[in-house]
């Protein structure tokens, strides 16, 4: 019998070339392309007077310099027009996007206005350095503060700096938290961070003239939609176009936003050209030019009774959403959705207003707007808990949704237009799992025994939901070749989640074939056109689902043609180590690649195999067509997955930590995760998935923020400046499992991507507040944050009192 | 402005002797990876800070993105792809990683790779602690580092188990104890 592969922590196949330097990331192709550097404005807020590029014009070795008015000039519908408004929405009534290449006026530090082609980089550098831009500045809005008061305006067109304003309720939740016995409001913070993959952007392009065709290789998360969008943009047949992901040194969401400027530019440059053309994103500007996420200002009412039950919640905030909104209102969509997790608020109101600062664009970083929504939730309850001096644990046991009650039914659109409808999960079980792993009921006794060695520790805690696997759809195709090698696509793509692999069990498991027979492509749209994209937690649950119904379609057709060839009924056969065989006669069989020359009718034997498909062969009936209608030749099949709503995972997070007395330096004794993806496919994947998601959880409490000053200027750009967490950082991670299997999907699957990454500052701020008595209200947070943040509280009468009590 | 000025430069890579015409200017890392196509050496950073792009010069671990190419004549240098064995297989660091899971999206892993290599050739049997620490200079954003501490140990224990005598990736024999290679 095979052995079952689904379930198993099978070792990646990918890995052998990737540790052996035989991966194929972007820089790593096009040796003979031609290379591009940008002119990038150094200014937040500026009107474009003059460009100057008569300096540039001697550099040996420059090819060509574009600015703005090219892209006018050239008979291309679109080039010259802002770019791609890509997730509207009827509450965005100010949306703004910029053009490929500035027009008149730059809104941030970063936006790309001159674009040059060199025979390498060094020369294209040279060049850009030579061009002279000529700039009037206006006074740059930095920060949510800034843009809230509109004293002055991103774009002269949007009054008060507001893109969006968006409202979703349940009923009256300001009175309702009128009306209850206790309430409390906060006011809550999280600053700006970057999902920074090692690996920035690139895009490579070959223009085949004789052939009137565009090869596109791009670093993205959607080689699908950038096709789509690239044709669109510069006029061209979408036939005509093919874009491919090659390896990709991650994502964690920058890379599905799309086209980026540089993605229509090289394009549009290698047809002008008529040579390949290549653009390698360098780090600094990958920090002021490529997208943030995170920042966003909260104030919360919420009310509650004696026993913690949460009777109204009421939330505003900001979102800072930079210089431009291409990629919709995602992000504060999923905050004002996904902060409920696993509670019942009683009645709610959300309400937030999306707003434009001189900064690089937001668009959506791994957890999406999750970790600010958890970050408040888990703070109310944690205030709620000081207040009523009840456990932590017990206030979040009072609140849960019931497992008996799914589906829950939240009341409100989710981020894909449906109804945020949880499908399964058992929150109690999750938590009783998470206290005996942290040992909850035990730490009292440990703060105690630390407290007597001079030691300042404590434990925090935080739950969230997460909706996963949004749709439309995903497909694959599975064809089975002559020789047994079964060849696999879909259209997303993978950049380091071992897409390959996970789907590799699936279709072995499903088609009774052995792992090494199978080869899985992924985000080769001339492979497979149709596809949506990596995000969202999304490829297990869509491709995975996909790939299964695909799998089960081929393995029809091939009993069925087993079934002939064998002279026996396809319900006695079975697929086993790439045989299809009689039950309980296992002599009786034909190899899977056998299976597919004869589902390929021939007229010519191109070789020994091929010879058992001629139509002089013994097997052809000539009585019937040799392709019955309605089957097609080949052992192949193609399938989609397309559910009615996403699906939701969830987990818990515990943390310990140690604060220095002295020093205030934060160090992370202990974290622990009780995790529900539903049924898991590869824990080994899985649990490396939630291993760098809290890293990143970490990095984003203690370490990563963007530092902009008050005029623009990213001050931190640079490895050197911007925190992100080394091992001597990151603790080890103790995980617990929780299946609650899915309902809506034939693996029962959910989403594992983002999860690790969304309770991080929510759980550690409850750690730290834990340990010293005094409340967080703002993360990340740094030593001589806490250090000061100990002080001013000190001053203060004492640790409840600090809660800024509303009523009581 | 006129063509730059070319130096005439030779080095070992992997145990090939390479004579090269470079700009001055040309960071190793760039000779790697576009002159010679050795794309296994990553930039992630451009400053020295996140080690993707570590290589082994004189088999110490040295930042190609912040080495002019030109000032390493003579010098042997190995790359993750002179990590594997001599029969082009995965090397015990490089086995290790899949064993253990200790990479995602790779574009990191060379530079662990080389580091690691190194780090064990002066300490055969680390600690989780020692592990850990070796590995502190090197920037990953997937794995938050655990299955590389994991992956350090284990290939500690699969280079004891290889041959003890073997081929070292600089392309020079050593014998007997893998510990005591200068740096």
């Amino acid at each position: 019998m095979t052995t079952k592969m689904f379930g198993q922590p099978i070792r990646r196949t990918e890995d052998p070339r990737l540790v052996t330097g035989n991966g194929r990331y972007l820089d790593d192709l096009g040796h003979d392309a031609l290379e591009v550097a940008f002119v990038r404005s150094p200014h937040a807020h500026a009107r474009l007077t003059d460009i100057d590029v008569t300096g540039a014009l001697d550099v040996e070795g420059l090819v060509a310099i574009y600015t703005h008015e090219d892209l006018e000039a050239e008979d291309i519908a679109g080039m010259a027009e802002p770019l791609p408004m890509l997730i509207p929405h009827p509450t965005l009534t100010h949306g703004r996007t910029q053009c490929a290449l500035a027009r008149t006026e730059v809104n941030y530090v970063g936006e790309a206005i001159a674009m040059v082609v060199a025979t390498d980089r060094y020369i294209a550098e040279d060049a850009a350095e030579r061009i002279s831009v000529v700039y009037e500045l206006l006074p740059a809005v930095v920060g949510v503060e800034a843009a809230r008061a509109a004293e002055h305006l991103v774009h002269d067109d949007v009054p008060g700096n507001v893109a969006a304003r968006m409202v979703q309720q349940t009923g009256d939740a300001d009175a309702a938290v009128d009306g209850a016995p206790h309430s409390l409001g906060l006011d809550l913070a999280i600053e700006r961070s970057a999902s920074m993959p090692m690996e920035g952007k690139g895009v490579l392009a070959k223009w085949d003239s004789d052939d009137s065709s565009l090869l596109v290789h791009t670093s993205t998360q959607t080689s699908t939609s950038v096709r789509q969008a690239i044709a669109a943009k510069l006029g061209l047949p979408v036939d005509r176009v093919e874009v491919v992901t090659p390896d990709v040194g991650g994502g964690f969401g920058v890379k599905i936003m799309h086209p980026w400027p540089e993605e229509v530019l090289v394009p549009w440059a290698a047809i002008r050209l008529g040579r390949p053309v290549k653009w390698t994103e360098d780090r600094r500007e990958h920090f002021v030019s490529s997208a943030h996420e995170r920042g966003q200002l909260h104030q919360v009412r919420v009310g509650y009774d004696d026993e913690g039950h949460l009777l109204g919640l009421s939330v505003r905030f900001w979102h800072d959403n930079g210089a431009y909104t291409p990629y919709g209102l995602i992000v504060p969509i999923i905050t004002s959705t996904q902060l409920l997790g696993p509670y019942k608020p009683g009645v709610y109101r959300v309400e937030f207003a999306s707003l434009y600062t001189n900064t690089v664009i937001v668009t959506p970083y791994r957890g999406a707007g999750r970790p600010q929504g958890c970050f408040v939730m888990e703070r109310v309850m944690d205030a709620i808990a000081a207040d009523l001096g009840l456990d932590r644990t017990l206030v979040r046991e009072r609140n849960f949704i019931q497992p008996g009650e799914m589906p829950y039914e939240q009341g409100l659109v989710f981020q894909d237009g449906r109804q945020l409808t949880y499908d399964s999960g058992d929150f109690p079980a999750s938590l009783a799992k998470l206290k005996t792993l942290v040992g909850w009921d035990d730490f009292p006794a440990f703060r105690e025994q630390a407290q007597a060695e001079g030691r300042t520790v404590g434990i925090g805690l935080a739950c969230y939901v997460e909706g996963t696997g949004v749709g439309p759809y995903e497909g694959g195709h599975i064809r089975v070749e002559n020789d047994g090698t079964v060849v696999v696509s879909t259209g997303l793509t993978s950049q380091g989640q071992g897409h390959q692999t996970m789907l590799a069990q699936i279709v072995a498991d499903e088609l009774g074939m052995p792992m090494d027979r199978i080869r899985v492509t992924t985000g080769d749209t001339r492979r497979f056109k149709y596809a949506v994209g990596t995000f969202a937690s999304r490829t297990a649950v869509m491709s995975g689902s996909a790939m299964a119904l695909t799998a089960r379609k081929v393995r029809e057709k091939a009993l069925r043609i087993a079934a002939d060839a064998l002279e026996a009924s396809v319900d006695d056969l079975e697929i086993v180590d790439g045989q299809v065989r009689i039950k309980g006669a296992p002599a009786s069989r034909i190899d899977m690649g056998t299976v597919a020359v004869l589902s390929n009718p021939l007229r010519y034997a191109f070789d020994e195999a091929a010879r058992r498909a001629t139509q002089f062969a013994p097997a052809a009936d000539p009585t019937k067509p040799p392709v019955a209608a309605g089957d097609a030749p080949g052992l192949e099949a193609t399938d989609f997955y397309s559910p009615t709503q996403s699906t939701f995972a969830n987990g818990m997070h515990a943390v310990v930590v140690e604060i220095d007395r002295d020093t205030c330096d934060i160090k992370i004794l202990r974290y622990c995760v009780v995790h529900d993806c539903g049924t898991i496919i590869n824990p080994m994947i899985v649990e490396g998935q939630i291993h760098g998601g809290v890293a990143q959880g970490v990095g984003g409490a203690l370490y990563e923020r963007m530092e902009y000053a008050e005029d623009g200027q990213l001050l931190n750009a640079s490895f050197m400046d911007f925190l992100m967490p080394y091992a001597s950082e990151v603790p080890t991670v103790e995980i617990d499992h929780l299946q609650t299997p899915s309902p809506l999907n034939p693996l029962g699957v959910k989403g594992a991507g983002e999860a690790g990454v969304i309770p991080g500052s929510a759980a550690i701020a409850s750690a730290i507040e834990d340990a010293l008595g005094l409340t967080i209200r703002r993360m990340p947070i740094s030593p001589s944050e806490l250090f000061h943040l100990r002080l001013t509280s000190a001053e203060s009468a004492g640790p409840v009192e600090t809660l800024r009590k509303v009523r009581s | 402005m006129a063509t730059e000025t070319l130096v005439h430069v030779s080095f070992h890579v992997n145990g090939t002797l390479h004579e090269l015409e470079l700009p001055a200017r040309r960071l190793l890392s760039d000779a790697l990876r576009h002159d010679l196509k050795l794309t296994g050496t990553h930039v992630g950073c451009e400053h020295g800070v996140c080690g993707a792009c570590t290589v082994l010069v004189d088999r110490a671990p040295v930042r190609s993105c912040l080495v002019f190419a030109v000032s390493l004549e003579g010098a042997r240098i190995t790359t993750v792809e002179g990590c594997c064995t001599d029969g082009g297989d995965m090397g015990p660091v490089q086995q290790a990683f899949q064993d253990c899971h200790a990479l995602q999206c790779g574009f990191c892993t060379p530079g662990f790779i080389t580091t690691i290599t190194a780090y064990l050739a002066q300490n055969a049997d680390p600690t989780a602690e020692e592990a850990r620490e070796a590995i502190s200079g090197n920037l990953c954003r997937c794995t938050g580092y655990q299955n590389i501490v994991a992956a350090v140990q284990r290939a500690a224990a699969l280079r004891k188990a290889t041959d003890r005598t073997r081929r070292d990736p600089s392309g020079e024999v050593s014998t007997g104890s893998t510990t005591g290679v200068e740096s």
